[in-house]
């Protein structure tokens, strides 16, 4: 198909122009994807480091991936809009049925968020608790100078995952009338002659996308302790066994 | 039912049609909207079988397109570890695509069609059942592979024999993630054309049909917890040494 005409699109200062250009739907979607995750962060983070430092609601954090990960996006949102409440009413600067998709972002974005923290802080090993115990620490003091400072890169991970997580989902919202990228997607697909504004969108959608997994991935790197160096062997085994832990968490639900 | 079957299939909204002499109303009538009805179950269960035939199809033939990928694949990394990062690396970017994004993208290949979105899925699925082989095959411990190669195992009956068998509950773990989230996804090739029960919800949506829009996505939740629930079985029937392991 023309790629030719894709790219003319892209180029063109006009299409990033005006109420349903390029620029707006990017503002917005960018807009809805910070708001949701730093209401998911702030939900999430307080329940799971809470949870993993006193050892309990293991069961919480699996199910609720497991939950996430068989809701359908798509499905969720459109019966979000079509509720009487949220709706599909105006909201603010997030645009329409705005509340129906900020509400879906979070479902979507506490799952991983709160799994990786919980993890994360129930990763930490017991004796080094127990040891700041012994030196007269306070349980907030346990918490602030032992297990946060351990568990901040699997917290992190969590975040980035949540971040494309989000971004996917705001990009699904356009099908049920909401904001966002996705209705150059949905609009050039109902449309024949603006085929390649559909592919336009989608490489753009797919381009950022790219752009935040990585800005999360050099965040993630920079909260990382690096492996090599000197500290006791126990510290050594903590940062292997965080390191493959991460490895091993791919990002569990597509959107 | 055959005139509310066709006027399905037109996409029309059934409560355009005079309800049946001697019946009630029936509850997806526009006028009472019910979000739950057994009417709607009755009068369109064909297009609901069909659209759930259509969902696992294309849902089980991404799976098994992604699995018939990430073997080889997952076999070629551990003979070359040097292209593990290209490969893992490659395959999370394109995991990164949101499909409402990656579906499109795939339509100058390969049109409005299941393949689309069969093809969009496996790319998916090949990303977590690369990771899972991987892990699972680096999860044999390495005395069990001496104490096999010192029975006279070549290479080959090492891995179907010993090798993989072992690996099986990481995979089969793998494997359950990548059909859930399938299932889900399934639902977004309705930008294509194509989405089983996405169709529905979209149509739902648009026409604002309750009862189609509810059964649609309870339907997509159970489905993913079937097959959920069926893949457990096989890892349960195909392990049976973990089972005794844990039990003994």
């Amino acid at each position: 198909m023309d790629l030719g005409a894709m790219w003319d699109f892209l180029t063109d200062p006009a299409s990033w122009q005006g109420p349903s250009g390029l620029g707006t739907q990017l503002v917005q979607q960018l807009l809805l994807t910070v708001t949701a995750l730093a209401v998911a962060a702030g939900v999430g983070l307080p329940i799971a480091l809470l949870a993993g430092h006193h050892g309990r609601g293991g069961w919480l954090a699996i199910n609720l991936s497991n939950l996430g990960r068989a809701v359908p996006t798509f499905a969720l949102l459109a019966l979000l809009a079509r509720f009487s409440w949220p709706g599909s009413a105006e909201f603010g600067p997030y645009g329409r049925a705005g509340l129906a998709t900020l509400l879906a972002l979070v479902f979507f974005a506490l799952p991983p968020i709160i799994a990786q923290a919980y993890v994360a802080v129930r990763e930490v090993p017991e004796d080094l608790r127990d040891a700041a115990r012994g030196l007269g620490h306070s349980e907030w003091q346990v918490f602030r100078a032992v297990e946060w400072p351990l568990a901040l890169p699997l917290v992190v991970s969590g975040l980035r995952l949540a971040l494309v997580q989000v971004w996917a989902t705001a990009t699904i919202a356009a099908l049920v009338g909401g904001p966002g990228l996705g209705n150059i997607i949905r609009l050039g697909f109902a449309d024949l002659d603006r085929r390649s504004q559909a592919l336009a969108g989608a490489l753009l959608v797919a381009v950022v996308a790219l752009v935040l997994e990585s800005a999360g991935a050099l965040v993630q790197r920079a909260v990382t302790p690096p492996h090599a160096g000197g500290g006791s062997p126990r510290r050594n085994g903590r940062r292997m066994r965080l390191g493959s832990a991460q490895s091993r968490a791919p990002r569990e639900e597509p959107a | 039912m055959t005139l509310l079957a066709a006027v399905s299939q037109a996409g029309v909204h059934a409560s355009v049609v005079a309800p049946l002499p001697g019946r009630d109303t029936p509850c997806y009538a526009k006028s009472i909207n019910d979000w739950i009805c057994g009417d709607y179950l009755r009068d369109r269960r064909d297009e609901l079988v069909e659209a759930t035939t259509s969902h696992v199809q294309i849902t089980v033939t991404a799976v098994l397109l992604g699995l018939a990928l990430a073997v080889p694949l997952a076999l070629l990394v551990r003979r070359l570890p040097r292209l593990e990062g290209v490969v893992l690396g490659g395959s999370t970017a394109l995991y990164t695509v949101p499909s409402l994004a990656l579906f499109p993208l795939l339509v100058p290949l390969t049109g409005l069609t299941t393949t689309t979105v069969v093809i969009g899925l496996a790319l998916y699925c090949l990303t977590i059942l690369v990771r899972a082989l991987l892990d699972g095959l680096r999860a044999v411990p390495d005395d069990v592979r001496d104490a096999a190669r010192g029975l006279g195992f070549g290479s080959a009956r090492l891995l179907l024999r010993v090798e993989l068998p072992l690996a099986l509950p990481v995979v089969l773990t793998g494997l359950r993630v990548a059909t859930v989230s399938t299932v889900a996804l399934t639902t977004v090739g309705t930008v294509v054309s194509e989405g089983g029960l996405g169709r529905l919800i979209a149509d739902g949506k648009n026409t604002q049909f309750n009862a189609e829009l509810l059964t649609a996505s309870v339907l997509c939740v159970l489905l993913a917890l079937l097959l959920d629930a069926l893949l457990v079985l096989v890892q349960r029937l195909s392990t049976p040494w973990a089972r005794r392991a844990r039990t003994s």
